[in-house]
């Protein structure tokens, strides 16, 4: 997000042939209206003219396009994946930046100036100044029951939004709780009902009066979306049903840490298996600085 | 003969009614011309003359049910009158529940719904109380010798003269001045026609005013106060 | 009517035109209709009848005409003159809709209870208690099991699938309902159920009803008033009982003539 990018010095990575992270100044450009659009409505959902990435959808094109329109070769870029660093959509894309834009990249992220995630939201307090960018595969929170695109602009534009209840109706109804896990829907500012992407709600409360910018691409749907910095994210519920996160009954086995959120590893075929941070740079961190878990 | 002091209950004034076939070539088939008679309180009046005379007709438009060509049918509701061939279908709804009571030969209700709770529906559209139209359909229909047995099943299944009976306490349970009687006792055993005569005769001493149509020359002798005949009316068409 | 104006109505359509290329679907229909009145609106396929109800509903711009209705607060508004908002509004709380084919009036996917209860968190409810006991309710008065609430309507049967449309229109209290041949398509003996049902919750609730029907049974068992469309244009209108009785226009006594004993 540093202003280095447009200067004409440096839009060229040295060596790639490639334009500075990739996409040509005036399609950034395109996308940077998106983007100040999107953090004027927060949680409004912005059209953009997607441009077709050297990767496959699914793969976070929508999160790499707004990534690289916001990069200046100051910055830093931390890329996640189910909150790791070290997965094959997180390399990749790391890598991608790092040959057309020849930035700096991390894994820590108090050292990120801009984290790229799909999934999850780091355990790590964001600060002012950092922007996390959002992978979105489908930004449309009410098209799990309503099908016609028309129809789910009408009702956003005239925040008719009962049917985003329907749908947690439902989940109680056949779970006897809410049962949606994954890319719970929240309100944002008190108007746009909003798709969080497909982050585990524990990460819901994460996003409410978040210092750092929050950015969502969808590059299949074409759609780009924020959360501007301290802005109120709730997460929609009944009375008698209030939003709950998940929690976990035992620490990290690597780091011990307690309140965060846990990935389950399968150790062997006899049904080990252990509970460990979904945020390796979380448990890494936790671990150099001493802190140990049962299994390690 | 001097007419009666009070103010009728309803009264058809120079009536005429054709019907225009126009399946058949536009032909027009005249029913009624002329037709002038009044019922007063406590009278039964009863329609006479012969069959395709225009009998029914004259207590269908009685009831609104068939349009009328020309002249006035004059309907006393409290201290006005309401011409029913000029009133709106929301007057002559709302006449059908306060003043005019139809019983036709025929009953014609929806499935699945008992005899009893038939009548009761009628009296409450007729502005019973529940609970007064609930014991009064009991009491009407234990009086017109319907088996208490069938009482809640849909009449639908009924003989004809059961079918009848539950019609008959349909059209008489609520406290309507005008009742219009379409042959109410055709398909009925000489018992029940006596208990038909002895209601009519109650609603007459309550005060109310009945046109009628009764082919059944005892029954006629005995619940008639004065017969119309309906031929005069015909007569009136040559003219 | 005109001796004691009594209520003012609740909706009036004047003019009401609506033109499809060079075929006139609605040709300057005019109808009023009192609280609690049910008319049906009767003729054969592409008489227009449908049109009308969509026209009124406001789902199909009219080309000419004034659909006004007497709101909650008394006034009478001009539907056309409200913002799409308000007129959302009015539709999901005032008014119901009742459509021929059950799987465009329910979610098919989303179970009774929800049916039912979207409604209700469309205009705010926020208790999931209350909500489904709102809707076990009104499954109830439909006649549908409370074992049957977390089932969607694909797994019923097309009688049940009209009942439940009419329990998730009627949640609200809606003062005006329109009925698309709600009948049509069901068995016989469905049918009379199901009519005998509507028959009931008018009368006990004081609806005012406009249903589209080519059937005049229905018309006769469940409307005061009946207006006789053909041609985009109205035929005969008056007393129910009187038009399909007396038939005036020769196009209605050909439309009663044809069926049996309606």
């Amino acid at each position: 997000m540093n202003a280095q990018a447009t200067n004409p010095d440096i839009t060229v990575s040295a060596g790639s042939g490639y334009n500075f992270a990739y996409l040509d100044e005036g399609t950034k450009r395109m996308i940077r209206r998106a983007i100040l659009k999107a953090i004027a409505i927060p949680g409004y959902q912005v059209p953009f003219a997607a441009r077709e990435m050297p990767m496959p959808y699914g793969w976070g094109t929508g999160g790499v396009q707004v990534t690289a329109a916001i990069l200046g070769a100051s910055d830093v870029l931390k890329v996640i994946d189910q909150g790791a660093d070290d997965t094959t959509n997180a390399v990749s894309i790391r890598r991608f930046f790092t040959a057309t834009a020849g930035i700096a990249t991390t894994t820590r992220t108090a050292e990120a100036s801009v984290i790229q995630t799909r999934h999850r939201i780091p355990e790590a307090p964001l600060s002012e100044g950092q922007v996390l960018v959002y992978q979105v595969p489908i930004p449309e929170p009410l098209r799990f029951l309503e099908p016609r695109e028309t129809e789910t602009r009408q009702l956003h534009a005239l925040a008719e939004y009962g049917l985003m209840h329907v749908k947690l109706y439902e989940d109680i109804a056949r779970h006897g709780h809410i049962a949606t896990t994954y890319a719970y829907p929240v309100e944002v500012a008190g108007r746009y009902v909003m798709d969080p992407s497909p982050t585990p709600k524990f990460d819901n409360p994460k996003m409410d009066d978040c210092p750092a910018l929050q950015l969502f691409g969808a590059g299949r749907e074409k759609r780009i979306y924020a959360i501007p910095p301290y802005t109120r994210v709730r997460s929609l519920d009944f009375e008698d049903h209030p939003f709950r996160v998940q929690s976990f009954e035992r620490p990290c086995a690597l780091c011990g840490a307690r309140a965060i959120y846990l990935d389950e590893v399968v150790l062997d075929d006899a049904g080990g298996r252990m509970f460990v941070c979904s945020d390796t740079d979380h448990c890494e961190t936790r671990r150099a600085d001493g802190h140990t878990g049962e299994a390690a | 003969m001097t007419p009666p002091p009070m103010m009728p209950l309803l009264a058809f004034q120079d009536v005429a009614k054709s019907f225009t076939l126009h399946l058949r070539g536009g032909a027009v088939l005249p029913v009624i011309a002329g037709a002038t008679l009044a019922v007063h309180p406590g009278e039964c009046v009863v329609l006479g003359g012969a069959s395709g005379a225009g009998k029914s007709s004259l207590l269908k438009m009685a009831y609104g049910n068939y349009r009328c060509a020309t002249g006035a049918i004059r309907v006393r509701d409290g201290d006005r009158t309401i011409d029913l061939a000029a009133a709106a279908p929301r007057e002559i709804l709302r006449l059908r529940r306060t003043t005019l009571a139809y019983v036709s030969q025929f009953l014609r209700v929806i499935p699945r719904v008992g005899a009893r709770a038939v009548v009761e529906a009628a009296g409450i559209e007729g502005g019973l109380e529940p609970e007064v139209a609930h014991a009064r359909a009991g009491d009407l229909l234990a009086r017109l010798n319907l088996p208490e047995r069938l009482w809640a099943l849909p009449p639908a299944t009924f003989s004809g003269g059961e079918q009848q009976r539950v019609n008959i306490a349909r059209g008489l349970i609520a406290d309507r001045p005008i009742l219009l009687l379409d042959e109410p006792t055709a398909s009925l055993d000489a018992r029940n026609r006596a208990v038909v005569v002895d209601l009519i005769a109650e609603k007459r001493a309550a005060g109310a005013g009945i046109l009628g149509i009764f082919h059944d020359a005892d029954v006629r002798e005995a619940v008639a106060t004065r017969i119309v005949d309906v031929a005069a009316f015909r007569g009136a068409m040559a003219a | 009517m005109s001796e004691f104006p009594t209520t003012e109505p609740l909706l009036t359509v004047s003019g009401l035109t609506k033109r499809y290329g060079r075929r006139l679907a609605c040709d300057r229909i005019d109808v009023s209709l009192d609280p609690g009145e049910v008319l049906a609106v009767v003729g054969e396929s592409g008489s227009g009848k449908s049109t009308l109800l969509s026209l009124i509903a406001g789902e199909v711009a009219a080309d000419a005409g004034c659909v006004s209705y007497r709101m909650r607060d008394g006034a009478t508004r001009d539907l056309a003159a409200l913002s799409e908002a308000e007129r959302r509004a009015l539709m999901r709380t005032d008014w119901g809709f009742v459509r021929q084919d059950a799987t465009q009036g329910l979610r098919m996917a989303v179970s009774a209870g929800g049916n039912v209860g979207e409604r209700l968190m469309g205009i705010g409810d926020r208790h999931y208690g209350r909500i489904r006991a709102t809707a076990l309710d009104w499954l109830a008065r439909v006649e549908i099991a409370p074992d049957r609430v977390d089932d969607p309507p694909t797994r019923f049967s097309g009688g049940m699938r009209q009942r439940l449309q009419i329990a998730r229109n009627l949640v609200t209290s809606p003062r005006l309902v329109l009925m698309d041949e709600p009948t049509s398509g069901l068995d016989v003996s469905v049918q009379a159920r199901l009519l005998d049902m509507i028959r009931g919750l008018v009368a006990e609730l004081g609806l005012a009803v406009i249903i589209v029907t080519h059937d005049l049974a229905v018309a006769r068992l469940l409307s005061h008033r009946v207006l006789v469309m053909r041609g985009g244009r109205v035929i005969e209108t008056g007393l129910t009982d009187q038009v399909l009785d007396d038939p005036q226009a020769a196009y209605t006594q050909l439309l009663v003539s044809s069926v049996l004993a309606a």
